[in-house]
């Protein structure tokens, strides 16, 4: 099992749920963050006051997924969340350990 | 606890102040009833005289524009004030300006009626020209049959219409202030601060230039609706505000950005709506002069903030939505004084004049002179009212479309406006000056180092305002 962790554009995240859908994903986890990468911040200004805002708002979305549907996850998500401007984001992939499914208490790929 | 003790000790010595005057208005009183008297008598000789001096009665008209003007003017302070400010400051201490603001409101209008009205609008005998007298003292004599004077011989409006609209003058002008020092006040230092500064720089300052015999009224200095009464006035006691307390922590290191600007503009909007009720109502009738105030009141405002925009456009790339809000609230101090007395392009003229100054006044000056006037109390009011007051002087003229005054030379109206001018940043910066120190070595002016960080929401009144 793999876990998929995704940085993207927020709005991107539509397309990019749609197309994990469709390849039969099951379930994503999203979360509003701030970080910076190579794309620039911005300023702010408030009457005389300027300010640097280096954190951006991006996504992050986590997908737990099974082994062989990894090349699969990565090609639609790199398609759905790419404008080719810098800022798009990054995708990095983690083995996954365990799974258990609170309800059932189903453990492993089952539990996806 | 003791701070407590030691906060009502000073209202304590306030109200102290006026034990005397109780003697003074039994004497007064009874010179009332023999010149009544007196009256009487000669009344009671010739049948004509008394058909001339039947006394005027209030104009239903006048009447209820001088009621609604003054809700207007409510309007502007709460909820209008409270949240332009609250808007500008950060999360965790939103609440603290709109309490600040609602309860600076809240005791002002007590303190108008129990001494404010009779030591600003009475007749202090010799010192008459710096402060009025206690006969009125908890307005005593006031009826819903007595009458003030308007600009107009033998035009009268009730004097409780008049009490009502001037005091919610005192409350917005103490109000201003807080902007000077918000995020880091003390909120008991605030009311004790506001009690000693109303009674000690507004009241004498109203005196001086609206009531008969007051010295600035004498010397002619014109201020249809306030601009040196209120915004030079509070815009300075702000500025030795923030220059005595001193900086936020971390001002200029971290971001202090507006935490809810859309609350800002609508704060700003509801600014503008009552700010009709401030000029056109200052007309005291309801007649051409106030319809004159109240359209000068939106060109003028229109072309500041236009002037503001642009400059900001050109300067600093962009047109930001705080800028057109700042540069209306600047459009609408500098024709505050303007309003009733200039025409509609000198209100233009001022506008446009304003915006630029005024943003530079809160970034250029701001930034060189070092001080941190939170949300611009100086650079907006104080640097507004100044332009106001000396372009008033100029634009009255009526050579400029202005309703002129008589005996009109431009250079002497500019020097004595000027004068008021210099008279109110003296007086203004003098008392708040002795005010703020008086509170710190009692109360304290700031809260702890701490509960600044924690924000004075929860650290000050125990709430937040976003629970989400």
């Amino acid at each position: 099992m793999k876990m998929v962790t995704a940085i993207i554009k927020p709005f991107k995240l539509d397309e990019v749920r749609e197309a994990l859908s469709a390849i039969g994903v099951q379930g994503i986890t999203v979360t509003e963050v701030k970080g910076f990468g190579r794309q620039k911040g911005h300023t702010e200004l408030y009457r005389g006051a300027e300010y640097v805002v280096d954190f951006l708002p991006k996504i992050k979305l986590e997908a737990a997924i099974q082994a062989d549907q990894l090349e699969r996850v990565l090609e639609v998500i790199e398609k759905a969340a790419q404008t080719g401007k810098i800022g798009d984001g990054k995708i990095f992939v983690q083995s996954l350990e365990q799974v258990v499914r609170i309800r059932t208490g189903e453990v492993g790929p089952e539990a996806l | 606890m003791k701070k407590l003790i030691a906060s009502f000790m000073l209202l304590a010595m306030l109200c102290g102040l006026s034990a005397p005057a109780f003697a003074e208005e039994a004497v007064a009183i009874t010179e009332a009833v023999s010149a009544v008297a007196d009256v009487a008598a000669e009344v009671a000789a010739p049948a004509e005289a008394v058909v001339e001096a039947v006394a005027p009665v209030p104009n239903k008209g006048d009447t209820t524009w001088m009621l609604l003007s003054t809700l207007l003017v409510i309007l502007m302070i709460v909820p209008g004030l409270s949240l332009f400010y609250g808007g500008l400051v950060r999360a965790k201490n939103m609440l603290s300006v709109l309490s600040q603001v609602f309860a600076i409101f809240a005791l002002i209008s007590i303190l108008w009626v129990i001494y404010g009205y009779t030591l600003a609008f009475g007749d202090g005998g010799g010192f008459n020209w710096m402060i009025g007298d206690l006969s009125k003292l908890f307005l005593a004599g006031v009826t819903p049959d007595s009458t003030a004077a308007t600009f107009t011989d033998g035009v009268v409006i009730p004097e409780l219409s008049f009490v009502a609209f001037q005091l919610t003058f005192a409350a917005i002008t103490t109000a201003l202030i807080i902007g000077g020092f918000a995020e880091r006040i003390k909120f008991s230092a605030l009311l004790v601060f506001s009690a000693l500064w109303f009674t000690l720089s507004y009241l004498p300052i109203a005196h001086m230039v609206w009531a008969t015999g007051g010295y600035l009224f004498e010397m002619g200095a014109l201020d249809f609706a306030g601009g040196t009464v209120v915004h030079i006035n509070a815009g300075i006691a702000a500025l030795v505000g923030a220059i005595v307390i001193g900086k936020r922590i971390g001002y200029g290191k971290e971001p202090m950005a507006p935490h809810n600007l859309p609350m800002t503009m609508i704060g700003a909007s509801l600014l503008w709506v009552g700010w009709f009720g401030f000029n056109a109502g200052s007309n005291l009738e309801a007649t051409g002069g106030a319809a004159l105030a109240l359209l000068n009141t939106i060109v003028a405002t229109g072309a500041a903030a236009l002037s503001w925009m642009f400059a900001e456009w050109m300067l600093r790339g962009k047109p930001s939505m705080l800028g057109i809000a700042s540069g209306a609230i600047a459009g609408l101090v500098v024709v505050t004084p303007a309003a009733g007395l200039v025409g509609p392009m000198g209100a233009i003229m001022l506008g446009l004049i304003v915006g630029p100054i005024c943003l530079w006044a809160v970034s250029g000056l701001k930034r060189s002179l070092g001080y941190d006037d939170s949300l611009d109390v100086f650079g907006i009011h104080a640097v507004g009212g100044i332009i106001g007051a000396i372009g008033t002087g100029i634009f009255v003229s009526p050579a400029l479309g202005g309703v002129g005054v008589a005996d009109y030379t431009m250079m002497g109206q500019v020097m004595t406006q000027a004068t008021g001018v210099l008279i109110t940043v003296v007086w203004s910066g003098v008392v708040a000056y002795v005010c703020f120190k008086l509170v710190d070595l009692t109360i304290g002016l700031r809260v702890s180092e701490e509960a600044e960080r924690e924000g004075l929401d929860t650290s000050t009144h125990g709430e937040r305002a976003y629970n989400m």
